[in-house]
């Protein structure tokens, strides 16, 4: 039990660099963006991780009820507005992407920088 | 029993995201991706984040999708080159994963009631907004009210990012707009996504406003809810073809949209000062102090909602233009 205290971080930590590996190794450009969201997907989920509470629900105030224990909503409205603007930088990215491709042909780093070479 | 079905669900998202960055072939990865999102989405909801999964599940098994997809189409559908440097990158990723694994022992255990992360400003928000705000929902108390200045700077980032857009690819889709008129039209030949997509788009329309006014209540919110309006008109694009949906909101109308929200927004917060008060001070806004923050809370997530609508829709149709010449 007390190692499973622990399965949330591990998971973050493994998530975490699995998008990171992408982002370093493979030569795609999509492919590196969708890295991109993997990592960003697991700092996400280490925020969130971190406020639940043990008991807690929702931090909404039911009707009439008193002495409601909360998850702590600090972290929820970080993460909330952070997977909009991360779409919107994701979208960015791509719209780069399509350029790229416009431009050069391809959306493989290694023939980029063939044809940057020529 | 939910730490159980947590664990599981983690799991999945891991051999999720492996499965994602293993394969060569890009549109199963965008779908995997999809799945990604809702298994995160599901995680977000059993870690008491309703606000959250909302979201992640409406931008990221939604719209993300959608958008990948749209780049596909405009690029290629397979990788053709194996990894760089695969070893190393290996050596250094594990390396890494070690050392945060190692990091984590000295971290509260998984839901700690004492954890520090419980004991700073998090107390001091739920304590107040029944006094201060009176709208049962916290995390809309925090985002409207009390972080206000932080989501102003996030909606001005979700703005700067469709503008950029706009900018790299929006460029000469006016001109083509006759070329459009003779575009093959969506997927207006196929009879049971058309009917089932036209019983849906109103549900998801009105979900979407109910999400919009009543994220004081319960979970929801502007963000949650441009995003889901957003997804029922480009569901109607799929579905009848983007003029169809260009019909119903232009393009002019969007860029409208896209600053008129975050216009909104500032204007509510110069409204405050101009009252006497400071700079997104909603007290001064109706004749006490608590219907005030109300008032302003219902105007800032308006303004939140229509940049975001704005936003997501102007990309998905520069993005769908671009790949018909």
């Amino acid at each position: 039990m007390e190692l499973l205290g622990l399965y949330y971080y591990w998971i973050f930590a493994i998530l975490l660099m699995t998008g990171f590996y992408a982002v370093i190794a493979k030569l795609n450009l999509i492919k590196k963006l969708l890295g991109l969201s993997l990592f960003q997907a697991a700092v996400f989920l280490l925020y969130i991780t971190m406020g639940k509470v043990d008991g807690g629900t929702a931090p909404i105030f039911a009707d009439g009820a008193t002495e409601q224990l909360f998850s702590n909503p600090l972290p929820q409205v970080l993460i909330l507005t952070a997977i909009v603007v991360g779409i919107s930088t994701t979208a960015l990215g791509l719209g780069i992407v399509v350029r790229i491709k416009e431009e050069y042909g391809s959306i493989e780093e290694h023939e980029i920088l063939e044809t940057d070479r020529q | 029993m939910i730490v159980v079905f947590g664990v599981f669900l983690l799991t999945l998202l891991l051999i999720t995201a492996f499965a994602i960055v293993r394969t060569p072939n890009l549109f199963v990865a965008v779908m995997l991706t999809g799945i990604f999102s809702l298994l995160l989405a599901s995680n977000f909801f059993l870690l008491d984040a309703a606000d959250v999964a909302l979201t992640e599940a409406a931008v990221g098994a939604g719209i993300s999708t959608v958008l990948f997809l749209g780049a596909l189409a405009l690029t290629a559908e397979r990788e053709t080159a194996p990894s760089s440097n695969r070893l190393i990158a290996l050596l250094a990723v594990s390396v890494m994963v070690v050392a945060i694994i190692y990091a984590t022992f000295d971290k509260p255990r998984f839901a700690d009631p004492d954890a520090p992360v419980h004991r700073h400003v998090a107390p001091w928000y739920l304590e107040k907004t029944p006094d201060a705000i009176d709208i049962p929902n916290v995390v809309t108390a925090v985002l409207g009210s009390f972080r206000g200045y932080d989501t102003l700077g996030e909606v001005f980032v979700v703005y700067t990012a469709g503008i950029g857009v706009l900018f790299l690819l929006g460029k000469s889709t006016a001109r083509r707009q006759e070329d459009l008129d003779d575009a093959p039209r969506g997927l207006r030949h196929y009879l049971i996504p058309r009917v089932v997509g036209r019983m849906l788009i109103p549900f998801i329309l009105l979900f979407g406003l109910y999400v919009q006014f009543h994220g004081d209540y319960g979970p929801g919110g502007g963000f949650q809810a441009g995003a889901l309006i957003a997804a029922s008109i480009i569901l109607y694009a799929l579905l009848e073809g983007e003029n169809r949906a260009l019909r119903v909101l232009p393009r002019g109308l969007l860029t409208g949209l896209i600053a008129g929200g975050a216009l909104l927004y500032g204007a509510v917060g110069v409204a405050g000062m101009l009252l006497g008060g400071k700079f997104l001070d909603y007290s001064l806004l109706a004749d006490n102090p608590v219907s005030g923050q109300h008032v302003g809370i219902l105007l800032i997530e308006a303004g939140v909602g229509i940049t975001v609508t704005g936003v997501l829709l102007s990309i998905f149709h520069a993005f769908a233009a671009r790949g018909r010449f």
